[in-house]
């Protein structure tokens, strides 16, 4: 038990990883990363085309997090996400024409238009429910993890969150739970450095896997921008919680390249950290790998790049043919009417 | 029927309910091995195991969060709050995420939020409080208070089927006090349908909780002054069944409200407002009120029997109200 360090353990725990997982399913992570790239991108432009009335979040330069951790879950696991895990959802199952239609406003999207941005959960099974209450995904997310050990399923549970979150007090009710009850779920940190303006040295207290180590539960850290070391952390601690060894914390490094929203500047960011996390771009590491290991060909990446933006148009196109919600659907669906939508 | 205290309705509820339906679980403070602060729960451990009535850590938000994870994934939780008064530290797990989950993503959540509430036991400020107005405001839950031993088990049961998330207010000083007639095996009280504890033509008195006895006993009172009160335990407070309000109102042209709650932002100053925008050319007199002064709830048994509002003065106020 204890914290394991960044330095070296990243690339030796990326190394296994990518001896363990086959050409396709390397290059099924490729394509889910180049689908949250290059969907953001086109929600960004229509952010600043006025096509999106609300706000505009993106998970840019997460994305070796949100899909390396969740390509970890097993096909009946199921995982609470934010508002930068768009390549979670989509691993999970989700159709990425509902983040298309949930940015627009539109009835297609499973929250027909009560709620915007990548705010979208309650997706079956898999993928819980969303709230924006940072901290409090994670006691849903033990429950969630609870549920399946009272029916003696052995499934396991994820929350994907900021380093911001475990500032929170129900983070820390939800992870306690978790570690007493000795539950089968994954804690899994995106600490990109700032919590909106606030970096995480006036955020959390403590370095944050030697934190979360106290709890007594597995927790280390690992460069969040190599999809293949999150991966790995992720699939152990998955494994682990299969097997009934308990809840883990994966603190996975990564630097937020952009503002809090697209309405931020981010001007309170020293312009290298924001550079320098650029140079160590998530998406762009992947398939230089990918290429230099010989798992893809340069015209399999362009294939790829491709194929992922034919879905991005059709995705858009889809979501901009469903129509606006009807004022008329204003006061449905407050309480539960069966299924879920849609 | 069996005779059964207030207490022992609402256990015989729950042990009804998990022995005819394998995902209801309880999850709360001390309620397995001491079988919970007011023994509600003596005897489940061992008959439904630990699987099934799982002590949590002094942690309300991870109580009921958990109670929503484990509803979402197909459980039928129920979450016991050791006292009502600390159910604040579950708020944003309640309103926030469990209340906005079917408008906002279609998603059901199955989920009891119970606790003992109410004053008259001498608990002060943090043990005797009434929650039911910080909820009230809140779309998509709904909020239950049973006044006797039947009410107790028939809404308990209502509130485990229904597939939202209920509040279920169990008030304290009635777990021993009250005894009565309760039906045996799984026969649900409706949820949003009030009950006409009392029938009278001289006025309305709409009323929940313990007050429901209150009321009844100044009913008696006012009856000597030939005051016939109609006196309606709401039973459901969300949604309200305004239908027996409305009928009751139309037929004796003055209303009586009271709760024990506080008056300012209560249940009564909801129903006061309804009743005066639709039923106000059925009134023959302004619309009458008692419940506790905007204080918290105090301790020392001369403060705790001022604060709540007396039988005395609610016979008072009905006779006040008939004679307007």
């Amino acid at each position: 038990m204890g914290a394991d360090r960044i330095a070296e353990g990243g690339e030796v725990a990326a190394a296994g990883a990518a001896a363990t997982l086959a050409p396709g399913e390397l290059a099924r992570m490729y394509r889910y990363m180049l689908l949250q790239r290059l969907a953001e991108e086109r929600v960004v432009a229509l952010y600043y085309q006025g096509a999106i009335v609300g706000a505009c979040f993106t998970g840019w330069g997460h994305e070796a997090i949100a899909v390396g951790a969740a390509s970890a879950l097993g096909p009946e696991d199921a995982a609470a996400t934010l508002h930068r895990d768009l390549g979670a959802r989509l691993v999970l199952g989700m159709p990425l024409r509902y983040y298309f239609a949930n940015f627009l406003g539109r009835v297609g999207s499973p929250t027909r238009g009560r709620e915007g941005n990548l705010h979208i959960g309650g997706l079956g099974p898999r993928i819980l429910l969303h709230t924006d209450y940072i901290g409090a995904n994670v006691p849903v997310a033990a429950g969630a993890a609870l549920g399946f050990v009272v029916r003696g399923e052995r499934r396991v549970a994820m929350a994907l969150f900021g380093e911001g979150t475990l500032a929170t007090g129900e983070f820390h009710e939800g992870a306690n739970l978790a570690a007493v009850l000795r539950l089968p779920l994954v804690l899994v940190c995106w600490n990109n450095q700032f919590a909106y303006s606030t970096p995480v040295a006036r955020e959390v207290a403590g370095p944050l896997a030697e934190r979360m180590a106290a709890y007594g539960m597995h927790a280390c850290a690992v460069d969040g921008n190599d999809v293949l070391a999150v991966y790995a952390a992720a699939r152990a601690a998955v494994d682990r919680a299969r097997e009934g060894g308990g809840p883990s914390f994966i603190e996975c490094r990564t630097m937020r390249v952009r503002g809090h929203s697209e309405a931020d500047d981010a001007s309170y960011v020293p312009r290298a950290l924001i550079e320098e996390g650029r140079r160590r771009d998530p998406v762009a590491r992947f398939e230089q790998y990918l290429l230099e290991a010989g798992v893809l060909t340069a015209g399999q990446v362009e294939a790829a790049r491709e194929a992922a933006l034919a879905e991005v148009d059709e995705a858009q196109a889809w979501a901009e043919a469903s129509p606006p919600p009807d004022p008329a659907e204003l006061e449905r669906g407050v309480y539960c009417e069966g299924a879920p939508w849609p | 029927m069996a005779v059964m205290t207030y207490l022992e309705a609402i256990a015989d509820g729950l042990r009804q309910a998990m022995r005819a339906d394998p995902s209801v679980i309880l999850l709360g403070e001390d309620i397995g091995a001491y079988g919970g602060a007011f023994k509600l729960t003596k005897g489940f451990l061992e008959e439904f195991g630990p699987s099934r009535v799982i002590d949590t850590p002094i942690s309300e938000a991870a109580i009921v969060g958990a109670a929503v994870g484990a509803a979402l994934v197909g459980l039928r939780p129920v979450a016991e709050m050791q006292f009502a008064d600390f159910i604040s530290n579950a708020f944003n797990q309640i309103v926030n995420v469990a209340a906005t989950s079917a408008y906002r993503a279609g998603g059901c959540v199955p989920l009891v939020v119970r606790g003992p509430c109410g004053a008259g036991t001498h608990g002060g400020p943090f043990h005797s409080q009434s929650v039911e107005a910080y909820f009230f405001h809140t779309p998509g839950l709904k909020i239950v208070m049973p006044s006797t031993p039947a009410d107790a088990k028939g809404l308990l049961l209502a509130a485990i089927a229904d597939p939202n998330p209920v509040l279920y207010l169990e008030h304290k000083a009635l777990y021993r006090s009250q005894r009565g007639p309760v039906e045996e095996g799984l026969v649900p009280t409706p949820l949003g349908t009030a009950a006409v504890r009392r029938t009278g033509r001289s006025l309305t008195v709409l009323t929940y909780g313990m007050m429901v006895h209150r009321c009844l006993e100044a009913a008696e009172r006012a009856a000597s002054e030939g005051i016939e009160a109609e006196v309606i335990d709401l039973r459901t407070l969300l949604p309200l069944d305004l239908e027996t309000i409305a009928g009751s109102v139309e037929r004796t042209s003055r209303v009586l409200i009271v709760h024990e709650d506080r008056l300012r932002g209560g249940i009564g100053a909801e129903i006061a407002a309804y009743l005066g925008e639709h039923l106000f050319t059925a009134l023959d007199a302004p619309i009458s009120r008692l419940g506790a002064p905007d204080t918290p709830v105090p301790y020392a048994p001369p403060l705790e029997a001022a604060y709540l509002p007396s039988p005395e003065r609610i016979s008072q106020a009905m006779v006040r109200l008939a004679r307007w």
